[in-house]
């Protein structure tokens, strides 16, 4: 387990970094659907001659970026309730469609915040046991796309992994992530335990060990 | 005689509403929500309701107020948390309120397979989590399935954009989410409409619900903007 006197002692990969990283992984023409909240800004991050359409499970295929002030129209909104747009070639649908594209395995890539991921590729990410239960499409969506990419901080504001050997928090999927993006590293969830893809420069391989709770390797 | 669906006060579009009624609320937060028929329901006066819906309500009004009114015995939603919920927090934090937690897709699939004539079905949505207990699982092709049935409902309460008199339905951009499954799944579907045409103008490749799913059409052609409403202070009744 980590040492606490580590946490924040050398600086991750800022969000933009994190999430151009990922942006790099999303191949031309694929279907891909970005969780509310960090997850959001990969879009941002996409390389020139790239098209990706995206797809919001409020029934939206093709969502394009945020609308003007003057433009807002609250009848067409995100997943997360926000108002958006939508492109050229855009669709819409009932929410039963909407959920069979993520369910039937059409969804090529959906990128999900985490709280915590293990060794296994479990995901806990839509319940801290407190407060009112409220799971929305993310048991649907890790269930049903295709790859699953988790974009998250390595550790907790209070210091502690979040990369673990076992999810204490009640599951949104089990053996479900593919992938996670992280401030310190970007890793495969394989059979050995987290593998090392990508590491960031101004960290070592015991470092990175230091601030996950599970084998890591190169 | 013509066929013709539309009412002319929501007084008669809920006539058979009932004490313990399992009701389908369309909307996916306030987009496709069908506030008037809401605040119609909580003028009704129904008690003991079940309401099947995305979420749980916003402000004190339409959804939010209802529950506030305390006539909804049990919610089943995906979520029911919201930055402007009140009511339902309240009613919860009190345990004067059920709540069942379902998947959104698995929501979604229930209400349809409710108005498919599917009682249940397998899906992999959930499998090996909190919300799998209880439920049947099975394997097919080396995978987990959990076993899901599907959600019926005595009305269901529903906003689209424009109308015929037979109850064809279009509705307006991601406000269409669970409306058109819900008339389905519903015994008799009541809807709200911004405006209503001729069923000469209706384009037949352009209808999302057949009006063979739909029971009553209401014209509210000036409806409330959840959005606005709370912002101004509205407090429904």
């Amino acid at each position: 387990m980590m040492n606490s006197d580590l946490k924040n002692v050398v600086k991750g990969w800022d969000r933009n970094t994190i999430a151009s990283k990922i942006a790099d992984d999303l191949p031309h023409a694929s279907y891909v659907n970005l969780g509310i909240g960090m997850p959001e800004i990969v879009s941002q991050h996409i390389k020139e001659g790239r098209e990706i359409i995206y797809h919001s499970e409020n029934g939206l295929l093709g969502m394009g970026p945020t609308p003007n002030e003057n433009e807002i129209d609250l009848d067409l909104i995100n997943a997360g309730k926000k108002p958006v747009t939508i492109l050229p070639g855009g669709s819409f649908c009932h929410h039963a469609d909407s959920f069979s594209m993520i369910r039937g395995g059409h969804i090529d890539y959906c990128v999900l915040g985490a709280m915590e991921v293990s060794i296994k590729g479990d995901l806990a990410n839509w319940s801290t046991g407190k407060g009112i239960p409220a799971v929305g499409g993310a048991m649907d969506l890790v269930a049903g796309a295709k790859n699953v990419f988790v974009m998250t901080q390595h550790i907790t504001k209070e210091g502690k992994p979040k990369l673990v050997q076992n999810c204490t928090l009640p599951l949104t999927g089990a053996g479900v992530v593919s992938r996670v993006y992280s401030d310190y590293a970007v890793i495969d969830i394989t059979k050995e335990g987290f593998k090392v893809i990508d590491m960031n420069e101004n960290i070592s391989i015991d470092y990175l060990q230091n601030i996950t709770d599970g084998k890591v390797y190169l | 005689m013509l066929i013709n669906k539309i009412k002319a006060e929501i007084s008669e579009m809920l006539s058979e509403i009932f004490d313990g009624a399992t009701i389908m609320v369309g909307g996916f937060g306030e987009a496709g929500s069908p506030i008037e028929l809401l605040h119609g329901l909580i003028d009704n006066g129904a008690k003991d309701l079940t309401i099947i819906a995305n979420n749980a309500g916003n402000g004190r009004v339409g959804l939010g107020a209802l529950i506030g009114q305390k006539q909804v015995r049990k919610v089943i939603c995906s979520f029911a948390r919201s930055a402007k919920g009140i009511t339902f927090p309240e009613l919860y934090n009190n345990n004067e309120i059920e709540l069942e937690v379902v998947p959104q897709g698995t929501l979604a699939e229930r209400i349809r397979a409710a108005g498919s004539g599917i009682p249940a079905f397998y899906t992999a949505t959930a499998v090996g989590t909190p919300l799998a207990k209880g439920k049947e699982e099975k394997v097919f092709n080396n995978k987990k399935y959990i076993l899901e049935e599907a959600l019926y409902a005595d009305f269901a309460f529903v906003k689209a954009d424009v109308a015929d008199r037979y109850g064809n339905l279009t509705f307006n951009k991601t406000a269409r989410n669970f409306n058109p499954i819900m008339c389905m799944a519903a015994k008799q579907s009541l809807i709200q409409v911004k405006k209503i045409i001729e069923p000469d103008k209706t384009n037949p490749e352009h209808v999302i619900t057949p009006g063979i799913f739909v029971h009553k059409i209401i014209k509210i052609d000036n409806p409330i903007i959840e959005t606005n409403a709370i912002e101004e202070g509205m407090i429904y009744p």
